[in-house]
């Protein structure tokens, strides 16, 4: 099937090059990395995590949300989203290589990574998340390309891929459980240390991963004869506005905690990201920007029949995916390191290589998406003509 | 169809275990004093349940007292002097006392001479130690014998989860190649490369061959050194005679560093 990402148009080309070309760029940057250590980003050793495992989290939920479309279809057998499903699992299986991706890219010594292998340390929770996300991402690529194979040649997908759905389901929730365990299990760190951190990944997930499956569905609808479902879309509307409001709920939850309490530790890290602290201010634009998003865009998606049209629809999930991606992708991993352990502030501010660098680890994802897609788009087109 | 599929999932895989490092080296060099050590114990060595520190901040007065210390560890272990502070390698620092009590900052009315002064800072070689718990390739890893929390810089990989765990800010990462950055090199200990995490390791070297930790040993006093298991050790009796107190003992780490404030006459 793979050779169907071989043909397309012109204008397929022109992207997968441009894809290429940004991939490059990305590339020469990190070759400048590997040579002088990560020195070369905006990291230190007050804020020794930032842009790549704020995208490293961001991501896991992106992938994890691809099971808000297969509960409804395989488990309670919602027949709208059959189109639209191998969107969302197709869409897991390029988050997640970006998800590993990041991870390289933050690795100080990434020839040694083996080392979490060969030494397996279950106490750690980063093993487990190298086993969890691998599994995740094999069993995406199982399943995705299995019922699409099936789909080819017009028969049922064979009965062993059913197990394999069912077990992604649990898994898709362990992997966003799993890291955000990364981060509630660290003493010390009070913006991390809360109990809801993982419902709050989820949530987030849910209404992140699918608001981006929208847009990307709405764009493979306009770009092929491929049609995933005007009402497939509106129900995956449904999702996002009921999970975004959770997540806004849940992190009223965090704000209340923190103030109420009156703990300064707890205060703190809202206050440098909301406020500043002492004149440093570099998040608080983007932390009320990503609020203000949130709000509109939570403003726009209540009201169904604002929902119902799908420009609305559009504009709602992109901001929406923009204002999660500012506080899952930025600010909770930067508001864990400021105030610092000796409640001092360094600030953390990307470099221009480090951004190179993301983006084109984001390029390298479009890419497995768009050849994938291809694929997927490829084979319906087929089916469609066969039907008509 | 089968046939491209099953291309398809070789890609897949051989993708999968490049994810957790296909193209990985095996390291295979280990920290040779350290396995010397343990192999070879030399009948000097000095040895503990589990050994620990007592500092007396009310003997270190001068900025020179301090800087003893600092530099005693630091030249030896090679750490290097890197320029920018971001990028800053240290073992051992010293710091004022809202940096190395932060949950106790809040008093404005507390003793102003506690308040002005300055403490020696370094890893507290925890008992329960949270960068252990979270390293995923046991390249830090708390000595069973003697309780010194280890850092072996062959095996890290810099995941910097262990930064991101210790809540007492102990540890440095190398952002850049720390060798241009060291003055005089110190050729019986090991320099590190680019990419790996390193802090206090107790002089576990030194202890090996029977001396005191370099910054005790410069101390004049200030920094005993002992064993916390050993009621009859000098930093129990310290411990037992003097008001002492430990930084953030709230985490449930166990720090071994007790610090005296004292000096006063109520102390
Ligand atoms: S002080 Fe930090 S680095 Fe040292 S043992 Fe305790 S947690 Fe680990
Ligand atoms: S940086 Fe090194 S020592 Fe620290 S957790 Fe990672 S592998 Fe372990």
């Amino acid at each position: 099937m793979l050779e169907k990402a071989l043909s397309g148009s012109n204008r397929y080309w022109a992207w997968i090059f441009f894809l290429l070309a940004v991939i490059g760029i990305g590339c020469i940057a990190y070759m400048k990395q590997l040579n002088e250590g990560l020195g070369i980003t905006g990291l230190s050793r007050d804020v020794s995590w930032g842009l790549y495992i704020g995208q490293f989290t961001f991501l896991v939920g992106v992938a994890a949300s691809a099971v808000m479309l297969v509960i409804p279809y395989y488990l309670h057998d919602f027949k709208k989203f059959s189109k639209i499903v191998i969107l969302g699992e197709f869409l897991a299986v390029s988050a997640v290589i970006m998800c590993v991706l990041f991870i390289m890219a933050d690795m100080g010594q990434p020839m040694r990574v083996a080392n979490i292998l060969l030494h397996p340390t279950p106490g750690s929770i980063v093993f487990w998340d190298v086993v969890v996300l691998n599994g995740y991402l094999l069993l995406n690529i199982v399943i995705g390309w299995t019922t699409l194979g099936a789909d080819r040649k017009g028969v049922k997908p064979p009965d062993w891929v059913k197990p394999l759905i069912y077990l992604s389901v649990p898994w898709a929730v362990s992997i966003h459980t799993v890291t955000a365990f990364l981060y509630a299990g660290i003493p010390g760190r009070h913006f991390w240390l809360t109990a809801v951190m993982a419902a709050r990944f989820l949530a987030s997930a849910f209404s992140g991963g699918p608001a981006l499956l929208i847009l990307l569905a709405l764009l493979v609808r306009k770009f092929s004869k491929f049609d995933p479902g005007a009402e497939a879309i509106q129900a995956v509307g449904k999702i996002v506005t009921y999970a975004m409001f959770a997540n806004v709920f849940l992190l009223g939850l965090e704000f209340f905690t923190a103030f109420y309490s009156n703990i300064p530790g707890h205060m703190h890290p809202f206050l440098y990201l909301y406020t500043g602290i002492d004149g440093h201010t570099k998040l608080v634009p983007f932390m009320w920007i990503s609020s203000i998003l949130a709000v509109v865009s939570l403003a726009i998606l209540v009201f169904p029949h604002l929902r119902r049209n799908e420009n609305i629809l559009a504009f709602a999930c992109a901001i929406l995916f923009i204002s999660l991606w500012i506080d899952k992708g930025f600010g909770l991993i930067i508001g864990g390191f400021v105030p610092n352990m000796f409640e001092g502030i360094t600030e953390y501010w990307p470099t221009l290589l480090e951004t190179l660098i993301t983006i084109g680890v984001w390029a390298m994802g479009f890419l497995v998406l768009t050849v994938l897609y291809k694929v997927a788009i490829a084979v319906r087109e087929e089916d469609a003509a066969v039907e008509h | 169809m089968s046939m491209n599929r099953r291309q398809f999932l070789k890609l897949a895989s051989a993708s999968t275990i490049l994810g957790v490092g296909a193209a990985s080296v095996i390291n295979n060099i280990s920290n040779g004093s350290l396995e010397a050590a343990q192999i070879h114990p030399d009948p000097r060595a000095l040895k503990a349940k589990r050994w620990g520190f007592v500092v007396d901040v009310s003997k270190l007065t001068t900025d020179e007292d301090y800087q003893k210390c600092i530099d005693a560890c630091h030249d030896i272990h090679n750490v290097p002097n890197n320029p920018n502070p971001r990028h800053e390698v240290k073992w051992i620092w010293k710091d004022t006392y809202e940096h190395t009590f932060p949950n106790t900052a809040e008093d404005k009315i507390m003793n102003r001479e506690l308040q002005e002064k300055n403490f020696l800072l370094f890893c507290n070689h925890c008992q329960n130690p949270a960068c252990v718990r979270v390293c995923p390739t046991k390249a830090t890893f708390k000595r069973e014998s003697d309780g010194i929390v280890m850092q072996d810089m062959h095996r890290c990989i810099g995941c910097r989860f262990c930064m991101a765990a210790c809540p007492f800010g102990a540890r440095s990462f190398n952002y850049t190649d720390p060798r241009p950055n060291i003055k005089v090199e110190n050729k019986e200990f090991p320099t590190r490369m680019i990419g790996v995490v390193e802090k206090c390791t107790a002089c576990y070297e030194r202890l090996a061959v029977g001396k005191q930790p370099a910054c005790a040993e410069k101390s004049n006093g200030a920094i005993v050194f002992g064993d916390l298991e050993d009621p009859n050790s000098e930093v129990r009796k310290l411990i037992t005679e003097k008001y002492t107190i430990r930084r953030k003992p709230e985490l449930g780490t166990q720090p071994s560093i007790y610090y005296v404030i004292g000096g006063g006459e109520h102390a």
